[in-house]
């Protein structure tokens, strides 16, 4: 993983200067307001359908799916369902409104019918928070691509994407940020397909090689007896030298440290009716000096981890060239009960003042790969049930809910058009998807999974079928970080300059300062995204996205749907259930299992044990606008039956903009 | 203080928006229920996602596909009906 191929840098930088050249290029298109917060409104309904998928796959779609797929199977495609099933709400309910009551920013829309300063503020926050919730992923998917593709460490990739991000939205804003978003948009659908294709040309081996380039390691297995609690090995090579009894979710597995000449290794223990076996590990040991040794060395560039997971039977045979497979072939003979996949799982512990990171395999039957349960544990209790029904509410409510999405409808020139993108979006978003299962299903079969970062099973899976592959691949799961981080800075910093600035605190007096303070703002929170990733360093992206969405379900859906379809909506009503909806997702993630275990602390001592805030944010903050619209005096404004604009009401002819203020 | 405020939006009245909506909020209470059977499947009766249904693939499989298929569709199906409703607004204008 180490060697940087020459090929993969020319691939890189060619994408890097693609994208620059398109910022300069359209740079002229952003000297008003219009053109740089929403790109003049101009785009074409099926260049802005493109670049929804280029803005919405972010590396959590790509390297986060793929690689929750890779180790954990169909829970990772719940992900892929839940993330294609919120796009119905934004078609269905928001897409055309939207585009109707907004102009630049999403807080444009929330407050079109009430012109209040509260509104202002508290949308301009929910934005704020939201898109920097989705920015930490990004930048981490950022920081994990650029050491196999180019040699450098992780906080080199974050501050490239950094740099890259700020100079494309502060050269020419929403304009370059869409044909960014729309080039790779299309790259990402087009080879993703490609690999696909041609894992089910390559069809299915016990023995995986990643096409010759890796050959397929045989890990070994000892067989020995216990006696009284003490192990022997049936190889007399081998002597035991330490034990550990592990816990990891509930269950127990032991460990085993044997020496052969001097090198000592961990083994997990397995008790069968043919007596006691021991297996062989993958291990990471952290001396109390702080040397790293791998599976019993020193760490070296020659001596890393290797890559995992394969299939040992494929429907109850071994065979290491199985010949092409259809795609229905494919997924049928991995879920196959005959079938029996070799995940792979961490067990961390302390050894005499060694700190051990054990890897090991865990065979499992086919078929439960491809259902539901490798990772929630939807046959455990109540409220690992909870969980899961939390986590897809929050993303089926949360797409139509994400800033930077609802502003790439301003981009349009008609309500009409907006609703075409949208239909485009999901075709294209919807194959992605379906992709993604092939994709992440594949990385598990091949070999290709990198037991301490799942997010570049992808990559890694690209690399088994030569350097072009990975090199576009790569290339592209890094220009899907920039066309992400494009859209959430320029939704960030449309809500600092136009909703913050402008709108609420009447700081802009003219078009050309409006953009000055959209591109400084984009300068600052590009800085805030890069401190940010570099802080949040080995975290699963898809993880982070899935509580992103949760408070932007939790803080923004509930207004916009009471807004559009309960009259009696005010906009005290509003402004406390964004209240709600913030306080109570954050402040759920802030006390749950997930976050206790980013403390350093045992996840089963933190106060809330769900890990998904949605089941109960969602509902509070929709509480809350009812209860607080119907305790307040109504301050909706009238729609004007000819010019369709919004006046106070008893004041039709006037427009929204000449309302007081609160 | 002089603010910056240009209209939030320019546009007219919409006349096909109140057909809009009503077929969007169908739209999505059909496509609302197929998801929550799905939830509904995966927490009550989890073993059944693992049923073979069509050449070899589970209800797991098939449900999720279908999912994502079924929104497409539906949004085929919603931007044709409203798009021939807002030409029949369109036409009666002209004449």
């Amino acid at each position: 993983m180490n060697t940087v191929e020459p090929l993969a840098i020319i691939i890189f930088l060619l994408i890097v200067g693609l994208v620059l050249f398109v910022s300069f290029y359209t740079a002229r298109r952003a000297r008003s307001a219009s053109g740089y917060y929403a790109a003049g409104g101009r785009i074409h309904w099926g260049v802005n359908g493109i670049a929804f998928a280029g803005d919405y796959l972010s590396a959590a779609s790509f390297l986060g799916i793929c690689g929750l797929i890779a180790v954990s199977g169909y829970d990772g495609f719940l992900y892929s369902i839940g993330y294609l099933a919120g796009w119905v709400v934004a078609l269905f309910v928001v897409a055309e409104p939207l585009r109707r009551l907004g102009r630049y920013t999403f807080t444009d829309a929330l407050d079109a019918k009430f012109n209040k300063r509260s509104v202002k503020l508290m949308a301009a926050i929910a934005t704020l928070i939201v898109s920097i919730f989705y920015l930490i992923p990004q930048m981490v998917g950022a920081g994990v691509l650029i050491e196999p593709l180019l040699g450098f460490p992780y906080w080199v990739g974050v501050v490239l994407v950094g740099a890259i991000v700020i100079t494309i939205v502060a050269t020419a804003g929403m304009t370059s940020t869409t044909y960014v978003q729309f080039i790779k948009g299309s790259l990402l659908i087009v080879f993703v397909l490609v690999i696909v294709v041609a894992l089910c040309i390559r069809g299915f081996s016990t023995e995986p090689d990643q096409g010759g380039r890796v050959p397929f390691y045989h890990y070994k297995t000892i067989t020995a007896t216990e006696t009284n609690g003490t192990i022997t090995p049936d190889d007399p090579t081998y002597e035991v030298v330490g034990r550990q009894d592990v816990t990891v979710k509930d269950k127990t597995t032991t460990f085993v440290k044997l020496d052969q000449d001097g090198v000592a290794t961990w083994w997990k223990m397995t008790t069968g009716d043919s007596g006691v076996a021991l297996h062989e590990t993958q291990e990471v040991v952290i001396k109390e000096d702080g040397t790293r040794y791998v599976n019993g060395a020193p760490v070296t560039d020659d001596n890393q981890l290797r890559q995992v997971s394969h299939m040992s039977l494929i429907a109850g045979e071994t065979y290491t060239d199985g010949g092409a497979v259809n795609p229905f072939k494919f997924l049928a003979l991995i879920g196959d009960p005959e079938s029996t996949i070799n995940l792979w799982k961490k067990a961390a512990f302390e050894d005499g003042g060694d700190q051990v990171s054990v890897y090991y395999s865990v065979p499992v039957s086919g078929d439960t790969v491809v259902k539901p349960g490798q990772s929630f544990k939807l046959e455990g209790s109540v409220l690992d049930r909870i969980d899961f029904v939390s986590l897809m509410i929050a993303l089926f409510l949360g797409t139509a809910a994400l800033p930077h999405i609802l502003i790439r409808y301003y981009t349009v020139p008609s309500q009409r058009a907006a609703r075409k993108s949208t239909v485009v979006a999901i075709a294209a978003i919807g194959f992605f998807y379906i992709l993604t299962l092939f994709m992440g299903l594949g990385a598990m079969t091949s070999s290709t999974v990198n037991v301490l970062d799942n997010n570049m099973s992808a990559p890694l899976l690209a690399r088994s079928f030569g350097t072009f592959l990975f090199a576009m691949i790569s290339a592209i799961a890094f220009a899907t970080v920039l066309g992400t981080v494009s859209g959430l800075i320029i939704a960030a910093s449309g809500a600092v300059a136009h909703d913050l600035m402008d709108r609420f605190g009447g700081l802009i007096k003219n078009d050309k300062q409006k953009v000055v303070a959209g591109r400084v703002a984009a300068f600052v929170v590009g800085a805030i995204a890069i401190l940010l990733g570099i802080a949040f360093q080995g975290i699963n992206v898809s993880f982070l996205v899935g509580l992103a969405f949760a408070v932007a379900a939790s803080a923004n859906l509930p207004c916009i749907i009471m807004m559009l379809f309960w009259k009696r909506t005010t906009s005290k009503g509003m402004v406390a259930s964004i209240i709600v909806g913030i306080v109570a997702s954050v402040g759920i993630i802030v006390f749950s299992p997930t976050a206790w275990e980013l403390y350093g602390l045992n996840p089963a001592d933190a106060p809330i044990p769900l890990k998904n805030p949605g089941i109960i944010s969602i509902p509070l903050s929709f509480i809350a606008i009812y209860l607080v619209s119907k305790l307040t005096k109504p301050d909706m404004m009238e729609e004007h039956p000819v010019t369709g604009q919004y006046s106070a009401a008893g004041s039709q002819g006037a427009v929204a903009e000449t309302a007081p203020a609160e | 203080m002089r603010m910056l405020h240009e209209p939030a939006a320019v546009h007219g009245v919409d006349e096909a928006a109140g057909y809009k909506k009503r077929l969007g909020l169908w739209m999505l209470l059909v496509y609302s229920v197929l998801y929550i059977v799905f939830i509904i499947i995966n927490v009550v009766w989890p073993k059944s996602m693992g049923t073979i249904i069509v050449y070899g693939l589970n209800l797991a499989i098939v449900y999720g596909f279908a999912l994502i298929i079924i929104a497409f569709l539906l949004a085929i199906a919603y931007n044709w009906l409203c798009t021939r409703h807002e030409k029949s607004f369109e036409g009666e204008e002209r004449a």
